[in-house]
């Protein structure tokens, strides 16, 4: 379980966080939402106790990420937005590591490691060094990495960033995966759709703040269920409507083009916005 | 005791990787000193009663073991800024301890590397020095002193280009003034005086009366640990301030 409450972070003269108020639900599958600069990653930050807030108050399974950061610390896995594996190491040599650091036992460490290259399809590389291997295979290895001290609460930042679709949708049944064995997920992503596949429930941030916390399915039907793109000369305007009946009877009206689609999480935070998502 | 070992054993991983071109880097510089100062410049020159080449090898072990440890910092940096691997280390139940402790073993390790290859390097140039318990002390305390400081400005620094410039303002400064290629006997007063505040010159002292077997400078011994604690405890801070 995750508690997030008054959440503060300032970086000089930007706001990263604030006052963010979060509670994720034990076993539940997460997904922060928000552009570039919305306090996604400064959060992730906090919860992993990479970096302090200024304010306000963390907790992850009981354990203040302030306070009791060891503590926490072991409740949590975590595949940061970047790659930050050992390029000189091998797969098996990486995750060795990682569970001396985790105070894993030998034995455990060398049947995690295992269990672990098996769950990510990558036990016929774990002789390599990761140097070798592809943007995929990298980030298989930091999810099993961030698995490898059966943490209760996984923290993925950005996890399929720069991954052609196909790879993504590869990594989306790993990561599905890792939340029916039990662990709790918050996943900070830009790709709408990965949002919509994988999380029960999804908060959307911007400047620092929650501004709508739902399921996907329910924060989209509140937008209204369906679009209408309507291309002008100088933009594309969007306008939500409950039925498809309702947006047949505006696209009459109108004397250009336009587009008529279901709406998604994008739309959802357009409408809340006024700005997309996506980069 | 795992964190720290996790971190030792990482960069050991690495030197094991790397050991020959390491090894290889270790010897270009002492090298092309001892052809050019050594047999060139120093054939006919004596230097406190020593031929000037027994004279120089001690300061080249003292010259080569800092710059070598130091060069953890480097290591490190990569890590923060490059790799971000210093990240998973931050995110894991380490202590700041365990980091600091992990890093300056790593170095030290480093140091007496590049060490051994001078002494390797004086051997087939015909110098033989006295290998004793003293010496190898000595030359721990050396390495200690600069990975310890290796870890501080590793954790100061913001960018690459900041950890070469106090390379460029600390340690190049050190390697020709404190008394490794001459004797610091022959300097004006008021620069023995300036650089008896620099650990180099300490080390490079207790090194060379280690090499040539004379008596024991454990003034010089005690200062030179004296530095290295005081810097290993701020490393501990700055790695703790890096997390903040």
């Amino acid at each position: 379980m995750i508690k997030i409450e008054k959440l503060y972070k300032r970086y000089k003269k930007i706001s990263a966080l604030q006052g963010l108020d979060l509670h994720i639900h034990r076993g539940s599958f997460f997904g922060l939402l928000g552009p570039n600069g919305a306090g996604k990653t400064t959060t992730v930050k906090i919860l992993t106790t990479l970096v302090r807030p200024d304010a306000g108050r963390a907790v992850i399974n009981g354990f203040d990420v302030v306070k009791e950061p060891a503590s926490a610390k072991m409740e949590i896995g975590v595949v940061q937005q970047s790659i930050n594996l050992d390029m000189e190491l091998t797969a098996k040599e990486n995750l060795f590591i990682h569970g001396l650091l985790y105070r894993m036992p030998y034995k455990a460490i060398k049947k995690a490691g295992e269990e672990m290259l098996s769950f990510v399809d990558l036990e016929n590389s774990a002789d390599m060094p990761v140097k070798t291997f592809s943007g995929g295979m990298k980030r298989k290895l930091m999810i099993a990495r961030a698995l490898m001290h059966k943490p209760e609460v996984v923290f993925l930042d950005e996890p399929t960033a720069g991954l052609d679709a196909k790879t993504r949708r590869k990594l989306w049944i790993i990561l599905k995966k890792i939340n029916q064995n039990g662990a709790t997920i918050l996943l900070t992503t830009h790709y709408i759709e990965e949002a919509e596949s994988l999380c029960s429930e999804v908060g959307i941030v911007d400047f620092g703040k929650l501004i709508a916390l739902d399921s996907p399915k329910n924060l989209i039907q509140s937008a209204g269920h369906i679009v209408v793109d309507e291309m002008t000369e100088k933009e594309i305007k969007s306008h939500f409507f409950l039925s498809r009946r309702e947006a047949s009877l505006f696209v009459e009206r109108l004397k250009g083009s336009a587009l008529v689609r279901e709406a998604n999480l994008e739309d959802v935070f357009l409408k809340l916005t006024g700005r997309r998502v996506s980069p | 005791m795992k964190g720290f070992f996790a971190l030792f054993l990482r960069e050991m991983l690495i030197i094991r990787k790397r050991f020959f071109k390491m090894i290889l880097s270790f010897s270009v510089s002492p090298l092309l000193y001892m052809v050019a100062f050594g047999l060139g410049l120093g054939r006919r020159l004596e230097m406190e009663n020593v031929q000037y080449m027994v004279f120089l090898v001690p300061g080249l072990v003292a010259m080569s073991s800092m710059g070598q440890s130091f060069a953890i910092s480097s290591e490190i940096n990569i890590s923060r800024f490059y790799w971000k691997i210093f990240e998973e280390f931050q995110a894991a139940p380490v202590s700041n301890l365990a980091i600091a402790l992990g890093e300056t073993l790593s170095g030290m390790v480093r140091g007496v590397m590049a060490a051994t290859v001078i002494i390797m390097l004086a051997m087939v140039f015909g110098v033989r020095i006295h290998l004793s318990l003293y010496f190898w002390m000595s030359v721990l305390v050396n390495t200690f002193i600069f990975s310890a400081l290796a870890v501080n400005t590793a954790m100061l620094v913001r960018t690459h280009a900041d950890q070469a410039m106090l390379s460029n303002f600390v340690i190049t400064p050190m390697a020709f003034l404190c008394g490794t290629f001459f004797s610091l006997q022959s300097l004006p007063g008021w620069a023995y005086f300036v650089v008896q505040a620099l650990p180099l010159t300490h080390t490079s002292g207790i090194i060379r009366a280690a090499a040539l077997g004379n008596a024991v400078p454990w003034n010089h011994f005690f200062i030179a640990l004296g530095f290295g604690i005081v810097f290993f405890v701020s490393s501990v801070y700055m790695v703790k301030r890096v997390e903040a």
